[in-house]
């Protein structure tokens, strides 16, 4: 599997919320190779404090060679890179790590909370292809309507209907996506779920009881992405750890011991 | 103007061990080589220090095991590996095809281990030297580390040594009061280099869940902000040893190697740089090239102890 390391000048920049930032950066060798559910690791600037890369799951990919990606601004990190412009350029390593994994003609259900609606994008991108794409369910949630709806919008624009929930109530159902799953969930889906810990936990224990195929895709601390720092731990079921980098970010629900 | 040398010799021997030029990639952080193959032209690199190897495979530590710090970063890795058997099946392979020195870094919780290590390792096309990790608890001796011990660091030199003809590096913790006592400990175990430093042992809390950053409690620090204590120990033990020196910590630029040479290092190792920058080692590499071609000196060697200090100041 090809991975590169490319200077990438940012070629547009929004902001969708005063914290929620998608940054589009030519990367064309990146964007090629990359299949959805993978990461790249995002270095700020060449200072050596914040010292590592961040990783950022892949938002989406363009035909003329771009990697869209979608981020909070939550420390140093991400609020070095958001001070970044159009014209300036972000170090890219990439792409890196196993994705999702579905089978062109099983309707899929995918779940995003918040941040992990990201990677869902590239991924419902690219259903748009498989036979009966009305099969699919788009499930997403976050706190409030400013951080939901533009991302809703990008789903809608595929052409697929899309399920919202927020917290507050302030868009769609008043509660959580949880709620969305057992409403327009079927025994036939191929699940896909990202966001916060509690979230894929508890679809993924749905999943289980349903007997849907689920796929989670997590998100740890990492110094490298490479596989080589072995710091990217999750416990395994069944005892032992895996590395979030080389054996996900996607993992088969099952592999993972959801703690919470 | 033209370059005074415009191919300069990077080489540099460690005893009998000798690298095409003194870049080193430090165990623990480049993985068994082959996870950079992306990123560094494996054939340019001086040496690689594969990730500690143990008898046994190991787990290693619960989550989380890094957090990043002020220009570093602590680990808690715990010592995971595949073990000496699957090293040597899986990973070995890989590491033969390839024409840069490979030395493979050993770690048991006492002596015997480290000697059945060492036998273990012996004997294979694509191994060229051993390095000693003597920062691990000596089970039999009550937990102290190795690290921390001059008699039990001689002894496990010794002893490694007796069972092999590879080239032995030991490599020092820093976390002792008395540098230079270890390192004359070692070379008179017989060692055939000493690397130096490990990490140092630091901490990191939450202040907000009131709760350790690391699973393990307390972790490595590595980066650039430990390299003015790495400097400063490598400095001290060049100066009072006779064996070659490795300098490691914090060097992710061509001036920091350039300075860990002038304190006395006869190569460096590069570590925390490849995990932000993962073509880092060859960058050093060409780095020290571009350098030496616009010095005086022909050969990197004569770089290397050069560090002018003023008298009467």
């Amino acid at each position: 599997m090809s991975k590169f390391q490319v200077t990438s000048p940012i070629r547009s920049c929004s902001q969708l919320t005063p914290d929620i930032i998608r940054v589009s950066l030519l990367a064309p060798t990146i964007a090629r190779a990359a299949r959805p559910g993978q990461f790249v690791m995002v270095a700020a600037g060449s200072s050596r404090d914040p010292l590592l890369r961040r990783p950022f799951s892949i938002h989406n990919v363009t035909a003329d060679g771009e990697v869209v990606l979608l981020y909070k601004i939550v420390g140093q990190g991400t609020r070095l890179l958001a001070q970044l412009r159009v014209g300036q350029s972000i170090d890219l390593v990439g792409p890196l790590g196993k994705g999702f994994s579905l089978s062109p003609d099983t309707p899929a259900c995918l779940v995003g909370g918040g941040m992990g609606i990201a990677p869902l994008l590239f991924l419902a991108k690219a259903l748009c292809s498989s036979p009966r794409p009305q099969e699919h369910a788009i499930l997403l949630g976050a706190r409030t309507r400013d951080e939901l709806a533009p991302l809703v919008e990008d789903f809608r624009e595929l052409g697929y209907p899309v399920h919202a929930a927020t917290d507050d109530g302030s868009y769609g159902h008043h509660g959580f996506v949880t709620e969305l799953f057992q409403e327009h969930s079927t025994p036939a889906h191929e699940v896909c779920v990202c966001g916060p810990t509690p979230l894929m936990a508890a679809i993924a224990r749905q999943c289980l009881q349903a007997g849907n195929r689920c796929q989670a895709s997590l998100e740890t601390h990492m110094a490298c992405g490479l596989g080589a720092c072995l710091g990217c731990t999750i416990q395994a079921q069944g005892g032992g750890y895996k590395h979030v980098c080389k054996h996900g970010p996607v993992f088969d629900a099952n592999e993972v011991l959801w703690t919470i | 103007m033209d370059n005074l040398n415009p191919s300069p010799d990077l080489r540099v021997n460690i005893g009998r061990l000798e690298l095409a030029n003194p870049v080193m990639t430090a165990s623990g952080t480049f993985g068994y080589g082959r996870e950079f193959s992306s990123f560094v032209d494996l054939d340019r690199i001086g040496a690689i220090v594969v990730k500690g190897i143990s008898l046994e495979p190991r787990a290693g530590n619960p989550p989380p095991r890094v957090v990043e710090t002020p220009c570093g970063m602590l680990n808690a890795i715990g010592l995971e590996n595949v073990g000496v058997e699957q090293f040597l099946v899986r990973k070995l392979p890989f590491l033969q095809q390839i024409k840069c020195k490979v030395l493979v870094n050993i770690l048991g919780d006492s002596v015997e281990e480290y000697v059945a290590l060492a036998r273990h390792l012996s004997g294979h096309q694509g191994i060229d030297g051993l390095e000693i990790n003597i920062s691990c608890p000596n089970v039999k001796k009550g937990g102290v580390a190795f690290g921390t011990s001059p008699e039990m660091a001689a002894a496990v030199t010794a002893a490694v040594k007796a069972a092999t003809d590879l080239p032995v590096i030991v490599k020092l913790s820093p976390n002792v009061t008395d540098i230079v006592t270890m390192a004359k400990a070692v070379e008179d175990g017989g060692a055939d280099g000493i690397s130096l430093i490990n990490t140092l042992i630091g901490m990191a809390i939450d202040a907000t869940t009131r709760r350790p950053r690391l699973g393990n409690i307390i972790g490595g620090l590595s980066g650039p902000a430990i390299k003015p204590v790495a400097l400063r120990m490598v400095w001290q033990v060049a100066s009072n040893v006779r064996i070659p020196v490795i300098g490691i910590g914090g060097i992710g630029t061509t001036e920091d190697a350039i300075e860990f040479l002038l304190a006395g290092a006869s190569a460096v190792q590069v570590g925390t740089a490849n995990f932000y920058a993962p073509s880092a080692a060859d960058t050093i590499r060409q780095g020290l090239a571009d350098y030496l071609s616009d010095q005086p000196e022909e050969s990197l060697g004569e770089l290397i102890g050069s560090l002018i200090i003023e008298d009467g100041s």
